[in-house]
């Protein structure tokens, strides 16, 4: 197979970075889903009220399921001397491993008040983790505000686990990313069948699993966003196999193919595992691209998803991207993504919502992915949106998603042609 | 520190934005890091408002820290004029920005802007939401509207309704209507639905009607001392608070307190002889106070339940709390730590529970039948029918939801007893009509089996006890089961208490029902 890349590719188009308003998540809402995926550890947010508030609303109704995340919330007599809220911390935390006894990593997470106060977590965490060797494990990671959008909240945890993962000489394939679990089986079971091996993940599922690296080591990422364990990886010596991200039955083939070419996979044995999957995926996707063919799209910033997830909808759906926003774009990690994405879209990176509200307005798109903040008051004007939110808590990778990720999108545009006919019942649709 | 898991409240400037968004022609500039916009969903998606909050962030970042944050402050209110031109702004900081010590005040005062621009103190790290609404309100109030010349007709202004209140629209609307009843007209009701235009009017109306005191008092303080205007201290809600309610207005007005109670149904509702088998449900009670203290007066005098525990999560209002739960010889549970109310539940094992949506989540975990009678509420307390908490429709309105989680819980307990029926089994399904159930063969009873088992275990208890612990027989455990789920646990703690002080170590079927004649009431 090769993949036929557009006459022109957007890797050079130039990018419109803007600055101002952002209506964006901060990286504390990544532990609502990386909590689920870690199922001995827990995050412990550093924050105000208003971070217990976020995790709330974030977490929905899943706060309820006695989870593995909370938030120590700064009082005012913690903002009066900082040797206090050490003390304080300590106490919590060891109230809280007291009542958790299957607590296996605890992960401190910085927020804007205490990065703000200089709430040094780092030694928290390494005096914690003395504290509560061999059992537990302390790391500490920021998800605050003024440094992390949404998922980048992700990627800044598992770079502070990179650090400390243990060596090894081995060569193995590190898979970086979390995933929910059905993709994840899907991932390992194709892998297995190419006969990739050994296959390791970040992040486990529990601290036992950890996973190795060394200068043998080579790592395909999951997701877009992995930018700062990107360079911890390859500080610790290990190789990235660059791919597009895999979304859709071509990016899923393009990923699992930049994996089987390192690993020597021969293009028959290749072409036998694939076909299958391959067919089922474009069969899938095909029923929604009939509602989404010739439909422009346009992309408010909010996971660092937007970028292949414009790929997937213009090559796979046959829409137009009018503009892609993203919070951050590592053109080292979606490149190979750019080079597919046929000419055409504004990419920008970073936001002034109002400016681009504007933008959005006069380009009138049939489609507008965004943030729940905007999506009610967008489609109050007309608009037809899909909010982005749930792209990141759905199983959206790999083949048997492909069908599902199309769904998505094709979903909203049905339901106003729906809703447009009301009254006539088998009425002009 | 403390460890927090669920927030009752949000940080102040939540509620500084429950005021602004239920308000036109206000915008709000909010000097807050990027990632603080999370709050706006609260409003498009649980409110499903179609606006955007009237909200501007500034949205600093971390390279943004230092001399930078003041300009970008600046920078956003120039703008959010500009863009908006509203009648009025409102200035402040978030709790991450209340760190940095920008002046919003200040800085906008240098703008020199050309409308009303009023600052905001919220101290995050020592108040909460509703402090935020309360005080937001007033300092509108404070800069906004001055004495005037009353209205020739009785006019009122409704205060305290804000943006993502419980029922707020519908408690508007109703009071309205009430107030027409008796020929008074709305002169304003803010913050929820009135411009800053119109809070400059509130001088000319007669008296003021305090819906909410969580969110209005400090207004309606305010406007007392420096309008003459009087406020009510009876909130409406149920049928008694609301005749109290007209007949204080009628005072304050010069009017007659006789109106129209024909849509009224809740008094026959409850008088009616389906209702009998309320009597004496054990209720709990939790809220923030205004809503939780007019609970307890439907419960114990409209419903005829008995209030078993009655309490608040907004400090603010703990001594009026603490009186209101004392009628019922009861002690006011004030906490914002919702374990708290979770073990102070568990202790009550009520019947039912009155709560907010994390005491719905704990009756649910506890198996216990609730309803939602105050905020925090999620989205589905945001209904696209009419439905009021205050007045005549209210009282309708609240009997209705109150007694159908009962009613499920009949319906549950119906099922739960019929179990081992052969059409009501757990296999059957949702339901034995239509061909669809899974019909247990009638010729092999399934109580063969357990009665074989029973005799087994007869002579030894089923778990190993911990010294000093009774130990039920296996008889005495499958009868204690045959009692409704919802008073099983309080069934089984009154035997083992009566067990426990009569020295009897092994609980037989007779000392279940000793203990059940000694504590019948």
């Amino acid at each position: 197979m090769s993949l036929d890349l557009p006459a022109k590719g957007c890797r050079e188009t130039p990018v419109l970075k803007e600055r101002g308003q952002r209506e964006v998540f901060c990286g504390l809402t990544s532990i609502v889903w990386l909590h689920r995926k870690m199922q001995d550890a827990f995050f412990l947010v550093v924050g105000s009220r208003t971070c217990a508030h976020l995790l709330q609303a974030a977490a929905g109704v899943m706060i309820f399921a006695e989870p593995r995340f909370g938030t120590a919330i700064l009082e005012e007599k913690d903002l009066a001397g900082l040797a206090d809220a050490n003390t304080e911390l300590d106490r919590e935390v060891a109230r809280l491993l007291e009542r958790r006894p299957d607590i296996r990593q605890l992960f401190l997470v910085g927020s804007c008040p205490s990065e703000v106060i200089k709430l040094d977590l780092h030694r928290a965490a390494e005096r914690l983790s003395a504290i509560h060797a061999p059992h537990v494990r302390v790391l500490n990671f920021t998800g605050s505000g003024i440094e992390t959008t949404f998922t980048q909240g992700e990627d800044a945890c598992l770079a502070a686990m990179v650090p400390a993962l243990p060596a090894t000489q081995a060569r193995e394939l590190l898979l970086v990313g979390a995933l929910p679990d059905v993709v994840e089986d899907q991932m390992v079971d194709l892998l297995t069948k190419l006969g990739i091996g050994p296959l390791r993940i970040l992040p486990a599922h529990r601290f036992a699993e950890t996973p190795a690296v060394g200068p043998n080591t080579v790592f395909a990422l999951l997701q877009p966003f992995l930018g700062d364990t990107h360079a911890a990886l390859i500080r610790r010596g290990a190789r990235a196999i660059p791919a597009p991200f895999p979304f859709g039955e071509e990016g899923t083939t393009a990923w699992l193919r930049a994996i089987a070419e390192e690993f020597g996979v021969d293009r028959a044995h290749f072409e036998a595992v694939t076909a299958a999957p391959r067919a089922r995926a474009q069969k899938a996707v095909a029923v929604h691209a009939e509602t989404l063919r010739g439909k422009s799209v346009f992309f408010f910033p909010d996971s660092q998803l937007e970028i292949p997830l414009a790929r997937f909808l213009a090559r796979e759906c046959g829409m137009r991207p009018i503009e892609v926003g993203t919070p951050y774009l590592h053109k080292d990690l979606v490149g190979p993504d750019l080079d597919l994405l046929p000419e055409g879209p504004v990419i920008s990176e970073g936001q002034d919502v109002e400016l681009q509200l504007d933008r959005q307005n006069a380009a009138a798109p049939d489609l507008t992915v965004c943030g729940l903040g905007l999506a009610n008051p967008l489609e109050a004007k007309g608009f037809t949106t899909k909010w982005a939110i749930e792209l990141v808590f759905t199983p959206v990778h790999f083949y048997e998603q492909a069908g599902d990720l199309a769904g998505l999108f094709s979903r909203p545009v049905r339901r106003k042609a729906i809703l447009r006919a009301g009254g006539q019942i088998g009425g002009a649709a | 520190m403390k460890l927090t898991l669920w927030t009752y409240e949000g940080p102040p400037h939540v509620g500084a934005m429950r005021v602004a968004t239920g308000m036109k022609g206000l915008h709000y500039v909010l000097h807050a890091p990027q990632g603080d916009t999370y709050a706006d969903l609260l409003f498009t998606m649980i409110e499903r408002r179609n606006h955007r909050p009237p909200v501007s962030y500034t949205s600093f970042q971390a390279r943004d820290l230092g001399a930078d944050t003041a300009d970008l402050f600046k920078a956003t209110a120039r703008e959010a004029h500009e863009r908006f031109k509203p009648q009025a702004m409102l200035v402040g900081s978030s709790c991450t920005a209340e760190l940095i010590q920008d002046d919003p005040g200040g800085l906008a005062e240098a703008l020199d802007l050309p409308c009303p621009v009023i600052p905001l103190e919220l101290p995050s790290y020592s108040r909460k939401e509703n402090f935020g609404a309360d005080e937001t309100f007033h300092q509108l109030v404070r800069a906004l509207t001055k004495p005037m010349p009353r209205t020739a007709e009785v006019t009122a202004n409704l205060l305290g309704a804000t943006g993502l209140g419980f029922r707020h629209r519908d408690d508007v609307t109703e009071v309205t209507r009430l107030l027409a009843l008796m020929g008074i007209k709305v002169n304003v009701a803010a913050p929820l639905g009135a411009s800053p235009a119109d809070i400059a009017r509130m001088g000319q109306a007669h008296f003021n009607v305090l819906l909410y005191p969580e969110t209005g008092e400090g207004a309606a303080r305010y406007l007392e001392k420096h309008c003459g205007q009087p406020w009510t201290k009876v909130v409406p809600i149920g049928v008694g608070a609301t005749r109290d309610f007209i007949h204080e207005v009628a005072g304050l007005a010069g009017v007659s307190p006789k109106v129209d109670e024909t849509g009224l149904r809740l008094p026959w509702w409850s008088a009616s002889v389906d209702s009998t088998y309320l009597t004496g449900k054990r209720v709990f009670i939790f809220g923030d106070a205004t809503h939780a203290i007019a609970a307890a007066r439907i419960a114990a005098t409209e419903i005829g339940f008995e209030v078993v525990g009655l309490g608040c999560f907004n400090r603010e209002f703990a001594r009026p709390m603490r009186a209101a739960a004392k009628a019922y010889g009861l002690e006011a549970l004030i906490t914002d730590d919702y374990l708290e109310v979770e073990h102070a539940i568990a202790a009550a094992a009520p019947e039912m529970i009155l709560g907010t949506q994390m005491e719905r989540h704990i009756g649910k975990r506890l198996g216990i039948p609730c309803a939602v009678i105050s905020a925090p509420v999620h989205v589905q307390d945001f209904p696209a029918r009419y439905s009021p908490q205050m007045g005549f429709e209210g009282a309708n309105v609240i009997f209705d939801s109150w007694i159908h989680p009962l009613v499920m819980g009949l319906e549950e307990h119906l099922l739960t007893m019929f179990r081992e029926d052969f059409e009501f089994h757990d296999e059957a399904g949702a339901s034995h009509h239509g061909g669809k159930a899974d019909l247990r063969e009638i010729n092999v009873p399934p109580a063969e089996t357990v009665v074989s088992a029973a005799h087994v275990d007869t002579a030894a208890p089923s778990a190993p006890a911990q010294p000093g612990e009774p130990v039920w027989t296996a008889d005495a455990e499958r009868e204690l089961k045959k009692i409704p789920f919802f008073v099983r646990g309080k069934a089984k703690r009154n035997t083992e208490k009566y067990a426990a002080e009569r020295g009897v170590t092994n609980i037989s079927i007779d000392t279940l029902y000793e203990a059940k004649a000694h504590y019948a009431r």
